[in-house]
Formats: C-alpha cells, sequence, structure tokens
C-alpha cells in the first residue's frame, strides 16, 4: 500500500465529525499556517510541493496562486470547484461524503494564503446531501472559531459557504461556474481577463478543485519539499483515481503517481482486474474528454515502455498514441463493449451539456451526435467517418471555452483507434445493430 | 499606441483597440466579418466566432504566435503584434467550417425571409462559398411568434448572437426577453407570453445580423432590393430622430436606424420614430442613404440594382401575388 | 398523493414560501455580498422546486423574481439553463437515472429499457397514476456504482439486476417524501 496522504483517517467512524477528525490531526494546518507563516509563505510551500490542479488540467496550483492580483481595497475569493461532473469521475463527491472536514480545513489554509476573507464552495446541485453534510461541518467549525472572526486569535477572518448548483455539465468550466456562482447561467466567459484578475464579483479570484485544496493542508504540515519527494518526476504526491468500468473493484483509490497502469489495473488493491474473467479492450484514463486508448496502447505506450499512471506518462505519444491523466477518472472497457455506443453516449453527453453560446459548439455536438447515432443504429454511410473527423476538428480549437475540444477529442481518438469497428458498423448493419453484438476482429491486434 | 501588422499592412491604434477594430481602421477586404460583436453594445462578440484570426507573433516584447485561433473582436492589439486573416489558410478554412456550423440549422428561407438582402449571413455564406450542404438531418425549427405588436420572432432563423439581449439590455430598460434552455435547443423568447413594450425595443430588429427579429409594421413586405433608402429626419423628443426611410415612391415601407458599413447602427431611435412615422411627410428628407457595404444590396447579387427598382404597385395583379410575400 | 401535488399546483394561485422556507432563503441571500444578492437565485430555486410539488411554475418563478429583486426573465433564463428545474409537473418521484458512458458499461442502458417497460412510460413522462416519472439524467459522479438513479436529495446505487429494481420501485410506491431538511 503506498502512502496515504487524503484517506489515511477517512474510514474512521466519525470522521464526518470535528471531534473525530481533530483527535486525528485535523485542522493543524490551520493552526499552523494562522500562527506561524506568513500568506506568502504558504504560497511558496505550495510552489515547492509541485502540486498540480486536481480538477483536470493539472496546473501547478502555487503558480497559480502567485498569479492572483492583489489591487488594494479589492476583496480577493477562494473558490472551490466541487462541480464534479466530468463523466467516470466521482472521487471529490465520495470524499467530500466521507471527510468533510479535510475540504473545509483546506479552505481555511488556502484562503490564509491567498488573503481571502469570503471563500465558497460551488458543489452540483445533484449533491444537495452533501452540501448538508458540508454546512454542517461547517458550522461546527464556526462554533470551534475556525471560521468567522478573528480565527484562533489570528486576526485572521473568514466566511466560508457552500452554493449549489442547477445541473450543468459546463458550470465546472472555471468562468462559468463564477457565472453560475452569482445567480446566472452557466455561460463560460470570453478571457481575457482571466479569473485571477477579474473573477467572482469581478474580484480576483482561485479556482480550485476540491482534491487540489484538501492536498494542501499535508503540504503546509510536512512541507513543500516533502511532498515533492512523494510521486514521480513533475507528477508529484497522491491522486485519487475514480476507477469505474468492467473492472472487479470499482472506486475511488488513493494512488502515489508514478504506478503502472498495469498494476493498477491488475492488482487487488486497486481495480481487480477485469471482471467475468473477461479480457481489456480499452481505457478512457482520465474522464470521458480525454482520448480514448486501446489495450495496447494504455498498458505500454508507442515506444514500447510501461505505461505509468502520470501527467507525462499517460500523455506519452501526445494524441497520435497517447492520452491524458485528466481528472482521474479511469474508465475500463471489456471485450464485450462497443465503442462506436460508447462513442455515441459521449457524443450525446457533450451535445447535451454545451452551453450553446459559440456557434461550432452549438451546433457541431448536435452535429455529431447524429451522425454517431445513425451509425450505430445501422444507417451510417462511408464518408460519415470522414464526416466526423472533419466536424470535430471544425469545432476543436475555435470555441470560447475547452468543451469543445472536450467534445471533439473521444470522437477523434476513437475514429484514430478504431476505425475498423466504425467501419464494421456501417458495412454490417444487421449482424451490428444485432442485440448484444460487438466487434471482435480488433482484439487479437489491441490486446497482444 | 500600438503598431500591429495586419494582413501585411500596417496601421497604428490606441492601446486597448480589439484586432477587428484595428483592421476596419484599414478596411477593405482585409476585414474580418462579425456576426455577434457590436461595437455600441457592451459585453458582445466572441460567440459566433467567424472573425477568427491568426495571431503569428503576439507582440514586440514576446513575440511568440498565440497558440490558437482568437476572436478578432475581443482580442486586444499588442505593439508589435502581427495577425493573419484572408493570407491565412488556416484561419480561412476555420472560419468556412464556422459558416458551415451556422448555417447546418438555419432554414435557408432567404426567398421568403424579409431580411434578404441586408443578411449578413447571406453576405458570409456567399462569400465563404459554403456549398452543398453536408447536414443529413432534419433542421430545427420552432414557430413564428409576436413580440407585440410591432415585433415579430423567427427563431429558427436566428443564430444566437446575443444582441438582442444586450440591446434590451442597455438601450431599453425592463427586458422581458432573453435566452431561455441551452446548447443547441437554446433560443430566445419571453417565456410566457410577453409583449417587449418600450420606447426603444424596436432596435433589436435593427442589430439582429439575420431575419430573426422583423418589423410587423414594414409595409407591404418587400424585398429591400426594391426599396429605395433616404436618410432623413425629424423633430423627435425623445431620440435623435436620425434615420434611414425604406421607401417607394411616396411611401415609407419602413424606418431603421442609420447603419455604417459593418450593420452597425450608428444611433438607435425610438418606436415612434420606427412604427408611427411612416408618411414622408413627418420627415425631412436629406438624400439618398449609400450603401456601401459588401452585401448583396450593393452587390447586385439579384441583377437588380437599388436605383431604378421596379414599382410593385404598378405590376399586374396577378404578379403582385407571386412576390414573396407573408 | 402525487396526483394531488400535480393539481395543486396547476391551479397554484398564490404562491406562498413556508416561514421556514423563507428563512432558508435569507440564510442563503445573506451569504452573498451587498448589492449581489441575484447570487442565491439557484439555491432559492431548489427551495421553491420543494416546496411546490417538484417543479416550478412560472408562478412561482415570478416570486423568486420578486423575492430577489430581479425581473422575471432573469428567472427564466436560469431555470431554463440547468436541468434539474423541473418547468412542468412531474410525478411523486423523478427517477432521475444516470445514462451516461460508464454507467452503461455496467448496464444503465438496460435499466432505462427495463424501467419503460416495468412503468409502462417514455422518457420524461409520468405514470397514470402519477406516482413516477422518468427523467434520465447525465454522469451523476457515482460511475462506480452503477447501474444507478437519484429520487430527490438521495442517491441508489448498483442496480443491476431487474430483482433489485423491482425492490426499488416497490419501496419507493411506499416512501413518503421526507421534509426538507431546512423545515425540520
Ligand atoms: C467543461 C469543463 C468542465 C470542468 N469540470 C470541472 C469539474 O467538475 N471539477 C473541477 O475541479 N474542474 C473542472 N474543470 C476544470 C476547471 O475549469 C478548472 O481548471 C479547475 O477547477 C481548476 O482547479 P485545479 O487547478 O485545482 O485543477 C472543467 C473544465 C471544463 C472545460
Ligand atoms: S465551447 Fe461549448 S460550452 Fe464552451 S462556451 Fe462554447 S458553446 Fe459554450
Ligand atoms: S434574434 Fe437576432 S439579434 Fe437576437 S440572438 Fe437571434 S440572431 Fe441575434
Ligand atoms: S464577431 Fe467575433 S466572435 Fe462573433
Ligand atoms: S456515469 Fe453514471 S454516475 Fe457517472
Amino acid at each position: 500500500m503506498g502512502l496515504k496522504i487524503l484517506t489515511e483517517h477517512i474510514n474512521v467512524p466519525g470522521i464526518e465529525t470535528l471531534e473525530v477528525y481533530r483527535k486525528h490531526g485535523g485542522y493543524k494546518s490551520v493552526e499552523k499556517a494562522l500562527k506561524t507563516m506568513s500568506p506568502d509563505e504558504v504560497v511558496e510551500e505550495v510552489k515547492t510541493s509541485g502540486l498540480r490542479g486536481r480538477g483536470g488540467a493539472g496546473f501547478p496550483t502555487g503558480m497559480k496562486w502567485s498569479f492572483l492580483a492583489k489591487p488594494e481595497g479589492v476583496p480577493r475569493y477562494l473558490v472551490c470547484n466541487a462541480d464534479e461532473s466530468e463523466p467516470g469521475t466521482f472521487k471529490d463527491r465520495w470524499f467530500m461524503e466521507k471527510n468533510p472536514h479535510a475540504l473545509v480545513e483546506g479552505m481555511i489554509t488556502s484562503s490564509y494564503a491567498l488573503g481571502a476573507n469570503t471563500s465558497y464552495i460551488y458543489i452540483r446541485g445533484e449533491l444537495l446531501f452533501v452540501l448538508r453534510i458540508l454546512e454542517k461541518a461547517i458550522a461546527e467549525a464556526y462554533a470551534a472559531g475556525l471560521l468567522g472572526k478573528n480565527i484562533l486569535g489570528s486576526g485572521y477572518d473568514l466566511d466560508l459557504h457552500v452554493a449549489p448548483g442547477g445541473g450543468a455539465y459546463i458550470c465546472g468550466e472555471e468562468t462559468a461556474l463564477l457565472e453560475s456562482l452569482e445567480g446566472k447561467r452557466g455561460n463560460p466567459r470570453n478571457k481575457p481577463p482571466f479569473p485571477a484578475v477579474k473573477g467572482l464579483f469581478q474580484s480576483p479570484t482561485v479556482v480550485n478543485n476540491v482534491e487540489t485544496i484538501a492536498s494542501v493542508p499535508w503540504i503546509v504540515n510536512n512541507t513543500g519539499a516533502e511532498y515533492a519527494k512523494i510521486g514521480v518526476g513533475r507528477s508529484t504526491g497522491t491522486k485519487l483515481i475514480s476507477a469505474s468500468g468492467n473492472i472487479n473493484n470499482p472506486g475511488v483509490f488513493e494512488i502515489e503517481l508514478g504506478v503502472p497502469v498495469e498494476e493498477f489495473i491488475y492488482s487487488d488493491q486497486y481495480c481487480g482486474g477485469i471482471w467475468k474473467g473477461k479480457q481489456l479492450k480499452a481505457v478512457v484514463p482520465g474522464g470521458s474528454s480525454v482520448p480514448i486508448l486501446p489495450a495496447n496502447l494504455i498498458l505500454k505506450t508507442a515506444a514500447g515502455e510501461d505505461r505509468l499512471m502520470s501527467y507525462e506518462s499517460l500523455s506519452d505519444g501526445g494524441f497520435v498514441s497517447g492520452s491524458m491523466l485528466g481528472s482521474g477518472a479511469f474508465i475500463v472497457f471489456d471485450e464485450d463493449q462497443c465503442i462506436v455506443r460508447n462513442t455515441w453516449n459521449y457524443a450525446r453527453f457533450y451535445h447535451h451539456e454545451s452551453c450553446g453560446q459559440c456557434s461550432p459548439c452549438r451546433e457541431g455536438t448536435g452535429w455529431m451526435e447524429k451522425v454517431l447515432h445513425r451509425i450505430e443504429y445501422g444507417h451510417g454511410h462511408q464518408q460519415d467517418i470522414d464526416l466526423l473527423v472533419s466536424v470535430a476538428k471544425q469545432i476543436e480549437g475555435n470555441t470560447i471555452c475547452p468543451l469543445g475540444d472536450a467534445a471533439a477529442w473521444p470522437v477523434a481518438s476513437a475514429v484514430r483507434h478504431f476505425r475498423d469497428e466504425f467501419e464494421w458498423h456501417i458495412k454490417h448493419p444487421k449482424e451490428a445493430t444485432a442485440p448484444g453484438a460487438v466487434y471482435r476482429g480488433q482484439l487479437d491486434a489491441i490486446t497482444a | 499606441m500600438a503598431k500591429i501588422t495586419f494582413d501585411g499592412i500596417e496601421v497604428e491604434v490606441e492601446d486597448g483597440t480589439t484586432i477587428l477594430q484595428a483592421a476596419r481602421k484599414i478596411g477593405g477586404d482585409v476585414v474580418p466579418p462579425a456576426m455577434c460583436f457590436y461595437t455600441p453594445l457592451k459585453g458582445s462578440g466572441g460567440k459566433c466566432r467567424v472573425c477568427l484570426v491568426k495571431v503569428t507573433q503576439g507582440s514586440a516584447k514576446d513575440p511568440r504566435p498565440m497558440p490558437k485561433l482568437v476572436a478578432s473582436c475581443i482580442t486586444q492589439v499588442q505593439d508589435g503584434m502581427v495577425v493573419e486573416n484572408t493570407t491565412n489558410e488556416d484561419v480561412l478554412n476555420a472560419r468556412k467550417g464556422i459558416v458551415e456550423m451556422l448555417l447546418i440549422n438555419h432554414p435557408l428561407d432567404c426567398p421568403v425571409c424579409d431580411q434578404a438582402g441586408e443578411c449578413d449571413l447571406q453576405n458570409l455564406s456567399y462569400e465563404h462559398g459554403v456549398s452543398a450542404t453536408r447536414y443529413e438531418e432534419e433542421r430545427r425549427t420552432f414557430n413564428k411568434v409576436d413580440l407585440g405588436p410591432y415585433i415579430q420572432l423567427h427563431m429558427t432563423r436566428c443564430i444566437l448572437c446575443y444582441r438582442c439581449v444586450y440591446t434590451a439590455d442597455q438601450i431599453a430598460d425592463n427586458r422581458v426577453h432573453g435566452v431561455l434552455g441551452r446548447g443547441d435547443a437554446a433560443e430566445i423568447g419571453t417565456y410566457i407570453e410577453n409583449v417587449i413594450d418600450n420606447e426603444f425595443s424596436g432596435n433589436v430588429i435593427d442589430v439582429c445580423p439575420v431575419g430573426a427579429l422583423t418589423d410587423k409594421t414594414w409595409r407591404f413586405k418587400n424585398r429591400v432590393w426594391f426599396t429605395k433608402p433616404m436618410d432623413a429626419h425629424r423633430d423627435c423628443p425623445t431620440c435623435s430622430g436620425k434615420v434611414t426611410l425604406w421607401t417607394r415612391g411616396e411611401e415609407v415601407l419602413r424606418v431603421t436606424a442609420r447603419k455604417d458599413q459593418y450593420a452597425e447602427v450608428e444611433e438607435f431611435i425610438c418606436n415612434t420614430c420606427r412604427f408611427d412615422k411612416k408618411e414622408v411627410k413627418d420627415w425631412t428628407i436629406e438624400g439618398p442613404r449609400h450603401i456601401d457595404r459588401g452585401s448583396v444590396i450593393s452587390a447586385n447579387h439579384y441583377e437588380l440594382p437599388v436605383v431604378n427598382v421596379p414599382i410593385v404597385p404598378n405590376l399586374p395583379v396577378s404578379t403582385k401575388k407571386n412576390l414573396p410575400q407573408e | 398523493m402525487a396526483g394531488d401535488n400535480i393539481k395543486m399546483a396547476e391551479t397554484i394561485n398564490e404562491v406562498k414560501f413556508s416561514d421556514a422556507a423563507m428563512a432558508e432563503i435569507q440564510r442563503y441571500i445573506s451569504h452573498y455580498p451587498e448589492g449581489r444578492q441575484k447570487s442565491a437565485l439557484l439555491p432559492i430555486l431548489h427551495i421553491a422546486q420543494a416546496e411546490f410539488g417538484g417543479w416550478v411554475s412560472p408562478e412561482a418563478m415570478d416570486k423568486v423574481a420578486e423575492i430577489l429583486n430581479i425581473k422575471p426573465i432573469e428567472v427564466y433564463e436560469v431555470a431554463t439553463f440547468y436541468t434539474m428545474f423541473n418547468l412542468k409537473p412531474v410525478g411523486k418521484h423523478v427517477l432521475e437515472v444516470c445514462r451516461t458512458g460508464p454507467c452503461c458499461l455496467r448496464g444503465a442502458d438496460q435499466m432505462i429499457d427495463m424501467i419503460k417497460q416495468k412503468l409502462n412510460i417514455e422518457e420524461g413522462e409520468t405514470t397514470a397514476d402519477g406516482m413516477f416519472t422518468l427523467k434520465p439524467v447525465e454522469c451523476l459522479a457515482s460511475c462506480g456504482s452503477g447501474p444507478m438513479l437519484q429520487v430527490r436529495e438521495l442517491y441508489y446505487e448498483n442496480i443491476d439486476s431487474e430483482e433489485k429494481l423491482d425492490q426499488f420501485l416497490e419501496m419507493m410506491r411506499n416512501k413518503e417524501h421526507e421534509t426538507p431538511t431546512w423545515a425540520k
């Protein structure tokens, strides 16, 4: 078992209460930071740690914090992104539900570092039950003098609130999130200005993922240098992986970055292998937005090296033969899964979730869904495959926010790696639409 | 001041100017099209993406190119910036792709559309030669609705540029319409039956780049190229009273604000001027309006010059019926 | 009964929040700076939906606009953007079933088909007795425990066989909704 930074106490009964949480060392980072460190010192530690944003993009957190504009007399905000709606991702929900104080502690320490006196946790609306868990934890923290005025006698004030969304994946995009938090439609904003300059209520704002913020207390308690020793290369620390699909042990696992993918899939510590004794066909390693990889390319890079669970290794080979760690949502496909159907399903998701503001994404996502639908249901034409690639290209890079790219990549990568399967659907519509039918022609090649 | 090179042409502009405005300063064919940005409307732009350009050099200080194409309407110039529009293959391809996206759900009902002849989308599709559509699916359709006695909404034609929403927020007050729903199901609407009723509400018609919002008082609904635009004014207590009259003989068929070559209104006008003053005697005529933007009105796509317009009432009754009418 | 809910909702003339709901609304408004009270719009819409029979009527939205001192269109724009707000009357239990990829790898498609068959309704429809509405939704962040669904604030996970589905439906038929937390 690797080192557990986020989940060490997660199964302790009563850890969701302040009392038990504190017994297990909870809120130490608040005392240490507020009483013995300057805000800039906390930012420095986070920089040294090499911690990268866990929301998907993997941007270095310390650097992001140091970009925050600090004009005189203007409030600054820290907003925690608990929107978690990327298909395959469920680590933040699981974590907040089990250990809400860990997030509250991270919010206090991080808000102090950024000089924010009001902070928000924006949680997806479907998780109202988790919102209530968080609100309870926050109320306990207020009662214990860990929130509110003059926290622990340090002179630092902080108010922390939880705000629910209303059902919209796009509100995970940080500027759409800010719009939503202001009570508006979740339309992403044009950038620049970036949130670090003009964010919530037009004030400088940092938006960070739940897991990113929850990693800060350990860094403050144990130093950034210690954190940087964990993991591999520029992928420092531990990461929560949401493992789903056709595996024996779906769930959330905390791994030290750098675990070999093969070990992650087959070890009983983690996924426990493919269910029902089946073969591995493909993996989407970082949430529905990242490219899908066939079995051979997820286990080994194109150069034949073992693929590791790290930012660098998963993206080795670029989009030709690699993918991304993304949000750490590891979706596993067994041999009986149909790639065309899955690609259509994802396309439907992005079509449903596009905010509709910019034309390539608004129109293109729907177009891709319709073309994929007809291929899946036996009405595809030969030129549809190239049409899909072309529409994906027309969207990619030309939109206001990255949702356009996120919609294009799964389609482009599925065609890239599973073109045979698409062709089979088009050439043999009868066989392909028979109940339970799956194309197996490629299996030998990719599982070799 | 910032000096930039746009399609090989140098131009000097104020700091904070957008690439689009800098290109407009140069003028002519190099200017990127703009379907959503509208100079008088704060916050507009960035949505339609037809104005995308390539920044091959960010600035004199940081000469790195920008990794993606950028929306020229919202991207500010930097001193020493080098931008490519019509000289860049990627830009032209991307734009073609975007125009295709704007058209897949568009009804292409130009023959019966009031906006035909002065529609930015129509112009754009001519220029970018998007041919036989690759889109086989059923197009999205909506019913026509009346937004009160003056304005009709054909949502099917809307490209969701949000201009009318900004107009209602910034020019008129008490906005009752907006964008409802999301994604490609988003629509302009009032949700509950409602009347857009405000002294400046009619301006939403002028800002609409397509024929989605039209003037219900437009008499004898007419193809614009049959009509003769005249600049005119009146002493109006509410607005500047400076308008363009679209006349046929002695009749005022419609009144609009004066628009520049980029179809942007010079001054917003009030509803009294627009909807109620439909006689030539209400107005002091200044002279013919020069239409010089690259539109089908001036480009003679219909082989009908703006001058010498056929006079519809002189046609035999049977022909009249065949004229596109709604 | 849900049928009563629908009737009641349709004939609703005056929209009045309970005192407990009003207190909750005020609490949310207090979370935002002066002049930014519109920020509380989403939580208030959730409260309205829980208060008035599981959906938000135009009247309820107008009331919300009045409370926040914003234009009604600002509420309509927001309520129609977010999928959680039901804009039409719904059954007593809205089955929000995840239909997204990861859950489908574990049988969500089949589960949705079974629900349709058993309840004899299509997506978006309500059973004749007003008991169930079927509303497929996108990923609910419970992908490791699919097939799964949500009813009001609760998740029901690992419904991976017909037997479990039957048990679930039976349980729901006899279940009353809990009082919203703030009203306890
Ligand atoms: C369409 C879209 C959806 C996103 N959803 C989430 C999300 O649910 N949770 C999250 O933390 N970040 C999400 N992100 C990334 C955020 O925009 C942002 O980068 C992140 O919250 C920054 O936090 P981090 O630096 O701690 O990762 C999303 C981005 C996009 C474009
Ligand atoms: S890319 Fe899609 S989701 Fe993002 S702003 Fe454009 S339409 Fe909205
Ligand atoms: S109705 Fe016209 S102005 Fe309004 S959003 Fe649609 S296209 Fe733009
Ligand atoms: S004009 Fe620039 S994006 Fe529409
Ligand atoms: S895919 Fe069903 S909860 Fe994520």
